[in-house]
């Protein structure tokens, strides 16, 4: 059941081929097993139990609610989540219980999915590694994968060469590749789903900005911000998209134009397809292996009759320059509002409330945290507004121009890597700071975010190393259908293969043959 | 089938003297982004230094405390890095506030649609007298904060 995707199980839900039970129950125990990945902050077991009842009499009545009623689902932690702990792995939230569920979180419930629990990320959000939060780094379920330990000469019982899953959206896309829930939501801010979804070779959908509501979803930067899907396959990707799309009376930033509901995915003809393929992209750091890959996938669509072409975006060097500026200065007014007065943690400090704010905000943020909130405040300074922060705004609509641009000389789709190597070792990544890391991981992802464009990462094959690589399509701003269209297309043209995990295979969960997924079993 | 190989599509090894298509001159901080590597320009080549009475300045802004030297020195690397955007020519461009900026953006009618959940919000505070948050006295300056002992977490 597990390797199915997302319509075939609810097919299978619904012909009582099993229950919900049966499959949350499965779930929660490989999320057990698979506890060492350090994917979940909460695992919320008696609250996704409890729904699981509920959906399994509304399937023996044959009422189930939609493709997604029974399914297990798990969700980033900085969802604000009603009753269940949200934390965004942070001190500063710690113990901080939400009296409302965010907007995508209710659509997700009012179709009866199961919640399996608040997944892991850098804390706040801000990291390219899920490494900087709380509770600890997420392990990339690939470090232990039969593909990659068989191609490793180091000890295989060794754990010290474990590999960062990305991020900052780590721990749902360890969710996910894990096979401890069908799909699970991040956020993508400067590419914090797509990037991890590349390393941990899944499907990572960042919608348009104006899609999908962000109301509930812990702010990092306002007007770039938006709720990101992982899934393991494209149509499953669809089907979420379906659920979550619209607009949103709590975000007056969603818009109103209706779109077209439930999201099925058609065929594609590939000829009559305009891929564009941004030179400015071909960068030294790129690794050989993803080039080249890069390369054969454009070759792929040529092959097929679309037109493949080159494009420019001319500003792309200022792009992360401008992203840096933009999000320190928009995180600075945004944790502004962590004061410890209304909610969250509070500093004993009894002399001032000015001396109480900052010792409170001092204890309750790491030092990322507290780096981007200075730069950020330093950018938004009176003498350095219009020389920094103007600036950067103004650079960013250079930025969206180029986009539309390549749009406008009638390419439908662009091409373009997710990152620049497949996933290290956290011993490796650790060498340098956030900022750094940050300022070198997002480079393919974060202008998307600043044009507001709809972008996927879609796993293509794995390295040499034996680790997933991706490759990532732009679309035009709301034409996220037709830019799942030519994923599902793509993705069904490589084939990319089943992770082979040693954990779930030795004790018969996941049967592969072949590399492919035949059979789960659920006892 | 899909993994074959066809004509190399990008050149091997790169030509690392073409510059970058930038609109931008040729001058400064420029041509050191253009040559060929987008690794953050570190403050290698004499970031400023921000003065100390910025640095309190920040702080007291921020109600945020560096904690060290090495925050601060990350500061300066940030504004170095920031400070390449300088070389790009952006007059006559307006800044992009929101990218909705064509869009009739959706307003509320002003009517009540819920509340009443005074409980439920308060539940969240530390410190709640009746139904009120519980602050400190406002009117007590704030101390020197550069000379606060530096965090747990600073290395």
């Amino acid at each position: 059941m597990l390797g199915r995707t997302l319509r075939e199980v609810s097919a299978a839900l619904k012909q009582g081929q099993v229950t919900p039970t049966e499959l949350c129950k499965k779930c929660l125990s490989i999320i057990k097993k698979t506890k060492y990945l350090n994917a979940y902050i909460t695992v919320s077991e008696e609250v996704a139990l409890k729904q699981a009842e509920e959906s399994e009499k509304r399937h023996k009545q044959g009422q189930p609610l939609g493709d997604l009623d029974g399914i297990p689902v798990a969700v980033k932690d900085n969802f604000s989540t009603s009753g269940i702990e949200t934390t965004c792995a942070s001190n500063m939230l710690k113990g901080y219980i939400p009296p409302y569920n965010a907007t995508v979180v209710q659509k997700l419930l009012d179709q009866g999915a199961l919640l399996m629990g608040k997944t892991n990320l850098d804390e706040f959000a801000m990291g390219s590694g899920s490494t900087d939060g709380v509770f600890g780094p997420v392990k990339n379920p690939w470090s232990y994968s039969k593909q990659y330990r068989e191609r490793q000469r180091h000890d295989e019982h060794g754990d010290s060469h474990w590999l960062i899953t990305g991020g900052s959206s780590g721990g749902s896309a360890a969710a996910v590749a894990a096979y401890t829930c069908f799909a699970a939501l991040g956020s993508d801010t400067g590419g914090s789903t797509r990037n991890p979804a590349a390393h941990c070779g899944l499907v990572g959908f960042k919608p348009s900005y104006g899609l999908v509501s962000r109301h509930g979803l812990i702010p990092l930067v306002n007007s770039m911000d938006v709720p990101g899907i992982f899934t393991r396959c494209v149509d499953d990707t669809a089907v979420v998209l379906g659920v979550l799309a619209g607009h949103d009376p709590k975000d007056s930033t969603t818009v109103q134009d209706p779109i077209k509901l439930p999201m099925i995915l058609g065929e594609m003809d590939v000829s009559r397809l305009c891929i564009g393929i941004p030179k400015e992209y071909l960068v030294p750091e790129l690794s050989s292996e993803i080039r080249s890959l890069w390369s054969q996938a454009a070759d792929l669509f040529e092959s097929e009759g679309a037109k493949v072409i080159e494009v420019s975006l001319p500003h792309t060097c200022y792009s992360i320059v401008c992203y840096h500026v933009l999000c320190t200065s928009e995180v600075a007014s945004n944790m502004a509002r962590f004061d410890g007065l209304q909610y969250g943690h509070r500093s004993g400090i009894d002399v001032s409330t000015e001396a109480m704010y900052a010792a409170t905000r001092q204890e309750g943020f790491s030092d990322v945290v507290r780096g981007r909130i200075l730069s950020g405040n330093f950018f938004l300074l009176k003498e350095n507004y219009e020389n920094y922060f103007v600036k950067a705004q103004k650079v960013r609509r250079l930025i969206v121009r180029d986009f539309m641009n390549a749009f406008d000389s009638g390419v439908d789709v662009l091409l373009t890597p997710t990152t620049l190597s497949e996933a290290v070792p956290y011993l490796e990544f650790i060498k340098e700071d956030n900022r750094t890391r940050s300022a070198q991981d997002d480079i393919f992802t974060q202008a998307v975010n600043m044009a507001g464009l709809p972008a996927v990462s879609v796993p293509v094959a794995l390295s040499n190393q034996g680790l997933p690589i991706g490759l990532q399509f732009i679309g035009r701003a709301f034409c996220d259908q037709q830019l799942l269209t030519v994923a599902k297309w793509f993705e069904k043209q490589v084939q990319f293969p089943t992770i082979q995990l040693q954990d779930l295979m030795d004790d018969g969960s996941l049967v592969l043959e072949n590399g492919k997924l035949t059979s789960v079993s659920l006892t | 089938m899909w993994a074959r190989a066809l004509r190399v599509r990008f050149p091997v090894p790169l030509d690392r003297g073409r510059g970058f298509a930038s609109k931008a001159g040729p001058q400064g901080k420029v041509q050191e982004v253009r040559q060929g590597t987008h690794s953050p320009r570190l403050a290698s080549q004499g970031a400023g230094r921000v003065p100390a009475a910025k640095i309190e300045h920040l702080e007291r802004l921020a109600l945020v405390n560096f904690g060290s030297r090495e925050a601060v020195a990350r500061l300066e690397k940030a504004i170095a890095f920031a400070d390449q955007l300088h070389a790009l020519d952006t007059d006559g461009v307006e800044p992009l506030e929101s990218l909705l900026e064509d869009r009739c953006v959706y307003l509320r009618s002003d009517n009540v649609a819920e509340g009443n959940c005074t409980e439920e919000l308060l539940r969240n505070s530390h410190h709640v007298v009746e139904e009120y948050f519980v602050p400190l006295p406002g009117n007590v300056s704030l101390p020197d904060m550069v000379n606060k002992t530096p965090s747990p977490t600073a290395e």
